[in-house]
């Protein structure tokens, strides 16, 4: 398991490719990007501000790709997110899962990515012509969360 | 003492990242916290929005989670990463 919180750049094909080189058992890496976009709520984005808790961070990612671990047979995972002034069309999340088979990599990737959404301490500000305004979360992205309850 | 923190918007709100706060007794929870807040005045009335959430010494927790000296409390919206 890798988990970074970093301002830095990354090559999201670099990551990928990272993610079977330390076992031959792997099947399948499903890996998830997301990028900034250069729109939100019909507004044009100029940049975007990512601020965070150290300290949670890092444990709120680590509880949720343990929680992964725990659920589908993982051979290696890596989470990283950036922080700070990002500019649109950079990365800023990486999620790599590594599998013997493609399903547990595809639901693996899904569920970490479901939770990082909702559960861990990162917060966007972004940039328009009408100023700086924090992004606001959305409805749809607890609803995606709801899948995963077994209860 | 408590370890106050405010993130985000909520930090933008109050103008404050956070402040250390003496524990007493009567502080059994975090929701007897956030209500000693609430108290404040009218910036304060942002810790009274439904979506609010909050974490006990960096773990995400409900507001009837129990409030201990030493303890280090944060509240702050939804959050947006990704």
């Amino acid at each position: 398991m890798l988990i970074e919180v970093q301002q830095a750049h990354f090559d999201p094909g670099e990551r990928l490719n990272r993610l079977h080189a330390d076992h031959l058992g792997v099947g399948a890496v499903v890996g998830f990007v997301g990028y900034v976009r250069d729109y939100n709520e019909g507004d044009p984005v100029s940049g975007m501000w990512l601020e965070h808790y150290p300290g949670m961070t890092e444990k709120a990612l680590t509880g949720i790709v343990e929680q992964a671990q725990a659920r589908w047979p993982l051979l290696d995972v890596q989470v990283l997110h950036r922080v700070g002034q990002l500019e649109p069309g950079e990365p800023i999340v990486f999620v790599g899962v590594a599998c013997a088979h493609r399903q547990a990599a595809f639901e693996a990737n899904a569920f970490i990515m479901d939770y990082l959404k909702t559960r861990a301490p990162f917060w966007k500000r972004e940039a328009t012509p009408d100023g700086e305004r924090w992004v606001d979360a959305r409805d749809s992205d607890e609803v995606a969360l709801s899948r995963w309850k077994t209860d | 003492m408590i370890e106050l923190q405010f993130f985000a918007r909520y930090r933008d709100v109050l103008g404050s990242s956070g402040e250390q706060l003496m524990w007493t007794p009567e502080l059994s929870t975090l929701e007897d916290l956030r209500q000693l807040l609430l108290a404040r005045g009218e910036a304060w009335q942002v810790l009274a929005e439904p979506r609010l959430m909050c974490a006990r010494n960096q773990e995400l927790c409900t507001l009837d989670e129990p409030l201990a000296d030493g303890d280090e409390i944060a509240f702050f919206p939804p959050v947006t990463g990704g």
